[in-house]
């Protein structure tokens, strides 16, 4: 990219371009937010706007409502970075830290042991069902 | 200390220093997530400030999970084909990925003695923040503590996956991918992003769909203990 001034009063039509895809896609993003926040108002069910928002999108892009190309780049990034927004939430154990001490170790042991329980049976009934049927 | 920048300035560079440290040690249990967490903590601790005013900056990136976690379609769009020709073995595996999580909580349960309000705390400890906190919060348990509980599951799931995956010779890429979202939901599934685009969309699947499924399940075995 050869010219990258900002300063030129938006006469750089390439530029221009290339912030307006990223705005665009961020609005797309955060309009699917939107009305996931919407249903999750309005619907009685404790499934929250993310899930709302997941399900729409996958049908906008599976009936060509959009195309990949119109999210990619904004959604890679927001996918890219996911694991520092669970950080605040994660700091939230030190106020619940007096309900938890007092039995901290039954709390980690049930914590661990589910945690590849459910690790092993979802990925071994996956696995032989997938096996089952190449096999045939 | 109150400064709304400051929150977002101590999670950020926590989260720069964990990603540097496990590029510096390659070694599994150096998880970018658990240090900046851990760092978070300490420097808070330290510094004497309140997790109220921590939250006034945080929240901002908090905030981002919902438009992120919408952002999971579009690696589950790309594998559709896939997934249309293995429902099958996608359906069974998240079904008995929610089934054993209710059943081993509820056989831990009893063997630890907890009461109600402790057992539904623990309930939903698979799958996503958003949906667990609420199913917490119908049954009554804990909530606070559902959310360090999921949390610190999808942490374990994040950092052990590949280790045991291997150990229990789980080689599919869906059959990983099912393992990983069903068990440690989206923090696991950001781990699943990083083996491939399979394991990944697979993972995403799972979130949506185990969420869904617990909502009712939850709520059907709450009246065991």
């Amino acid at each position: 990219m050869p010219c990258r001034d900002w300063e030129d009063g938006g006469n750089n039509r390439g530029l221009y371009f290339e912030v307006m895809k990223f705005v665009i896609q961020f609005l797309i993003i955060i309009g699917f937010s939107f009305v996931g926040e919407f249903f999750h108002y309005v619907i009685p069910l404790p499934i929250p706007a993310s899930i709302y928002g997941i399900v729409l999108l996958s049908v906008s892009l599976e009936c060509k409502l959009l195309k990949v190309n119109d999210v990619r780049d904004v959604s890679s990034f927001l996918i890219a970075v996911m694991p520092m927004m669970f950080i605040p939430a994660a700091v939230g154990l030190i106020t619940s830290w007096d309900i938890i001490s007092g039995s901290l170790v039954k709390y980690v042991v049930v914590t661990f042991v589910t945690t590849f329980v459910v690790m092993g049976v979802s990925g071994l009934v996956t696995q032989v069902v997938i096996r089952r049927g190449k096999s045939k | 200390m109150d400064s709304v920048f400051f929150g977002v300035l101590i999670s950020l560079g926590s989260y720069f220093f964990g990603v540097w440290l496990k590029e510096k040690i390659r070694w599994s249990l150096m998880n970018p997530l658990l240090i900046s967490i851990i760092l978070v903590i300490v420097i808070l601790l330290c510094a004497g400030v309140s997790y109220d005013s921590y939250m006034k900056g945080a929240n901002f990136i908090g905030y981002l999970l919902t438009p992120a976690t919408i952002c999971l379609a579009v690696p589950l769009y790309q594998q559709v084909e896939l997934l249309k020709k293995n429902y099958k073995a996608v359906i069974a595996g998240i079904c008995s990925g929610v089934l054993s999580s209710i059943l081993s909580v509820i056989a831990l349960a009893f063997t630890f003695h907890f009461d109600h309000a402790s057992y539904v705390t623990f309930l939903p400890k698979s799958i996503t923040t958003a949906i667990g906190t609420g199913v917490t919060e119908e049954l009554g348990g804990y909530v606070p503590v559902t959310v360090v509980v999921i949390i610190i599951t999808g942490v374990i799931g994040n950092i052990f996956a590949e280790k045991f995956l291997k150990l229990m010779h789980i080689e599919e890429p869906i059959a990983k991918g099912i393992a990983i979202g069903s068990s440690s939901h989206a923090i696991g599934t950001t781990k699943a992003m990083e083996m491939g685009a399979i394991e990944g969309a697979m993972s995403s699947l799972s979130i949506v769909v185990s969420g869904i499924i617990t909502v009712f399940a939850a709520s059907f075995f709450a009246g065991v203990i």
